[in-house]
């Protein structure tokens, strides 16, 4: 028995392809090839540009050795409280400005034309990268941090008031109703039942956002929006690029300092 | 024969798992492991084919002293000893055939088993295996969409096709439903009498220790408490190994199964 | 929580009168901060601008419209090259992010310097925005569709690094045990234990940063980087606000159709 079913058995096995329809299988492969070959051919890659670069990358790195943390003017202290200071006004903003429109763009909270304004509002915010945003706050508000400081909250509104929501309609129903069904107003009810339910979370979001906040800061800058982006711009357009060194990592040190807050911050609240 | 000798193991937290223990097993024998959680049962099997690096003592394979071995070696080793897992322990993205076949894997170099290219003896191999333990239609599912009981199948399979010399299984049983769980270690059974393979069980279960097993070991803190044969585990004996509790019940429902199979 | 007994009554409050007054103080501080970063913001802020702001808004909007559909013709390189920028940066990253993740990964990294040198990486690739890097990039590599890609992968190699070492870090030893015990090498415990269990997130991680980099690669043109951002950049300068209005409404396309196409891929692939 067993020698005869030796035979039957087969000797070859393949893995069943990922996708099983062969005609997608082939015509994605083939696509993403084609797609490859035309992005890279249509992206002029100047090869002489590039070596004549690699001299020059040379130099320019070798240019920001050693960082100069001098600081002669004083321009990279104040422009590092600055962008502090805007991430800390545009995320309190930003957030005060996002619970109510959170709490419509929930569906479980809002009737549907509430929902229809706070989804649409929290879709434009999320469409523009905080960059543009800014390059218009700069154009209606003139330079400087104030113009940031716009930009970044409505960055803000699109991050946090979406994420708000959507821990809302993911929040139980069970403990909502049972508030619900003691009789309380509709504040009471999210008092009780749906603020204890995101509010760890929110916590830790908003913390994250102010980390978020203060990186965007070095970048409005670039546009006119004030901040260590500014003082950035400026020693790249000098040709300062110890001190463009020495702010980099100034930034580095910041966002690390903040990553470790925030998680230790997200595991107490927890 | 496998020969554990002042076998020690001490966790870093500083729990002595296992106090020294000294067994041997003749070739072809069915040991099953009891003892209450926390006894050393799964230290004490992980400590044979070194998943856990014992702290003292020896393990000895077929003249070949396990604990000596150099990474390399123990590679080598580790192919005569299939082990069957708890909660299966599948690959669950990977197909039953690739886990079945990751068996293999000490036998085959990298790039074959990357490619899955396994030699046609093997693919053959597993065909057979995955027909004996009536899976055959499966080799191309996910095993994640497999059931519990046809999971632990696939795990016997990959076990076996490594040709091993001494089955390692700890706890097949503990999350499948009981007619399952005997439908399992009956089919464990059954393999280790047609390859005339040495296994030890680790098992929970008294009952299917009794009724699966040529020999019962109990453990208790680390210690070896009792050595014997299934029909000589009588209350006093489930006392010393699991402590003070009524076991008239399970001692008479021991005869009722007996006559029932 | 405290259960305080006056005159024979029990009165329950949420916190001790200690406990109220450390929580004030917490208050306190906050809000202390809060306004005085405002302080600072508004100092440097110009307040005839802002007053003029809702009038020059206006403005500016009655100038937009109606956009000038035409221009869009001359958009469709621009929108190709962003496309561009955006899927060679995330595959540029990918490649590189997951041998950096495995590095990474308390469970999977070769040594412990190695860990550290990785973590590095990740920290600064992801401190450091993708304008910023495209402002250095541009120095080196010239202008163009190539500084924008290498910008937008090096931005995203933290990211990408990130969460996937995060979820390497969370896998079913159990699963890699079973490999092992086989008597399998390192590698193929790689290759058959861990992989198959990260490879769903690899993929996720991908779209997901590939969905960000097009918003990312819509302003890399501010710099010189290539992609749309060059045209926005041009336009507002030259205060054609048709333009203008016509490239948001294209961004706000192509962002949009990015964002259907990521979850479709996602919903297929998970």
């Amino acid at each position: 028995m067993n020698n005869v079913s030796k035979t039957l058995y087969p000797n070859n096995w393949k893995k069943p392809p990922f996708i099983k329809r062969s005609w997608l299988r082939w015509s994605i492969i083939i696509g993403s090839i084609l797609y490859l070959i035309a992005a890279l051919s249509s992206m002029d890659i100047n090869i002489q540009r590039v070596l004549e670069g690699i001299p020059r990358g040379q130099r320019f790195i070798e240019s920001f050795f050693p960082p100069n943390f001098s600081d002669n003017r004083g321009v990279v202290w104040e422009g590092i409280l600055e962008s502090i200071w805007m991430a800390i006004i545009s995320t309190v903003a930003g957030i005060a400005l996002s619970i109510p429109i959170g709490l419509g763009a929930a569906r479980n909270l809002a009737p549907l034309w509430v929902y229809m304004t706070c989804r649409f509002i929290i879709a434009a915010s999320r469409t523009f990268p905080e960059i543009i945003l800014a390059i218009f706050a700069v154009k209606l508000f003139g330079f400087g941090p104030f113009a940031g400081f716009i930009a970044l909250s409505l960055g803000t509104i699109g991050f946090f008031a979406k994420l708000l929501a959507e821990d809302i309609e993911n929040s139980s129903p069970a403990q909502a109703e049972a508030v619900k069904a003691t009789g309380a107003n509709w504040f009471q009810w999210i008092n009780y039942a749906i603020q204890p339910q995101v509010m760890p979370r929110m916590i830790g979001l908003s913390v994250y956002r102010l980390d978020i906040n203060f990186r965007e800061s070095a970048v409005v800058g670039i546009v006119g929006g004030g901040g260590i982006g500014a003082t950035l711009n400026t020693a790249f357009s000098r040709y300062e690029f110890d001190t463009a060194a020495a702010i980099l990592l100034v930034i580095i040190g910041i966002v690390m300092v903040l990553e470790y807050a925030s998680s230790h911050l997200r595991k107490w609240v927890q | 024969m496998l020969k554990l000798e002042n076998l020690t193991k001490r966790y870093n937290t500083g729990d002595l798992a296992l106090q020294g223990i000294d067994l041997s097993i003749p070739n072809g024998q069915v040991l099953a492991l009891i003892g209450p959680s926390g006894a050393g049962k799964s230290t004490l099997i992980r400590c044979i084919n070194r998943l856990v690096e014992p702290t003292n003592g020896s393990a000895i394979l077929n003249e070949v002293n396990l604990t000596k071995l150099s990474s390399r070696a123990l590679r080598k080793s580790r192919r005569k000893m299939g082990m069957i897992f708890q909660e299966y322990a599948l690959v669950e993205r990977l197909t039953v055939m690739e886990n079945v076949l990751s068996g293999r894997l000490g036998y085959v170099g990298f790039w074959k088993s990357f490619l899955r290219r396994f030699p046609k003896k093997d693919v053959n191999e597993a065909f057979r295996l995955l027909d004996r333990v009536g899976l055959l239609e499966m080799a191309d599912k996910r095993a994640d969409e497999l059931s519990g009981g046809q999971r632990q199948r696939v795990g016997i399979c990959r076990a076996l096709i490594q040709d091993p010399d001494l089955l390692l299984v700890d706890e097949p049983t503990a999350s499948l439903d009981p007619k399952t769980s005997r439908q399992i270690m009956r089919l464990i059974n059954e393999l280790c009498q047609e390859r005339g393979l040495t296994a030890i069980i680790n098992i929970h279960d008294v009952l299917l220790a009794q009724m699966f097993s040529q020999r019962i070991v109990g453990l208790a803190l680390g210690n070896i408490v009792y050595d014997g044969s299934p029909e000589g585990l009588t209350p006093e004996v489930l006392t010393k190994i699991y402590g003070e509790e009524d076991w008239s019940a399970t001692i008479e429902k021991v005869d009722d199964e007996d006559e029932e199979v | 929580m405290v259960v305080q007994k006056k005159q024979d009554e029990l009165i329950w409050k949420k916190r001790t009168t200690r406990e109220q007054w450390i929580n004030w103080f917490y208050w306190l501080i906050g809000i202390s901060i809060v306004l005085f970063a405002w302080k600072i913001i508004s100092d440097k802020t110009v307040w005839f601008f802002v007053q003029d702001a809702p009038r020059q808004a206006a403005d500016i909007g009655s100038r937009m419209v109606p956009p000038k559909w035409s221009y869009s013709l001359e958009l469709i390189k621009p929108v190709w090259d962003t496309i561009n920028i955006a899927t060679l940066g995330t595959v540029i990253a990918m490649i590189i992010a997951v041998p950096v993740a495995f590095c990474a990964a308390r469970n999977t990294t070769p040594h412990s310097t190695v860990r550290i040198v990785a973590l590095f990486i990740i920290v600064a690739s992801r401190s450091v925005n993708s304008l910023i890097w495209a402002l250095m990039l541009v120095f080196i590599l010239g202008p163009g569709v190539l500084a924008g890609t290498v910008a937008i992968g090096l931005r995203s190699i933290g990211f990408c690094a990130k969460l996937i070492y995060e979820s390497i870090e969370e896998i079913d030893a159990n699963q890699v045990e079973a490999v092992k015990a086989t008597g399998a090498s390192n590698l193929q415990q790689m290759i058959y234990g861990i992989i198959p269990q990260v490879l769903p997130t690899i993929a996720g991680v991908g779209i997901y940063r590939w969905d960000i980099n097009i918003r990312e690669s819509t302003i890399l043109g501010l710099v010189g980087a290539g992609g749309i951002g060059l045209q926005l950049n041009g336009s507002i300068n030259t205060l054609a606000w048709t333009q203008v209005s016509t490239i948001l409404l294209v961004i706000l396309a192509t962002v949009f159709v990015s964002e259907w196409v990521s979850a479709k891929v996602r919903g297929a692939i998970i």
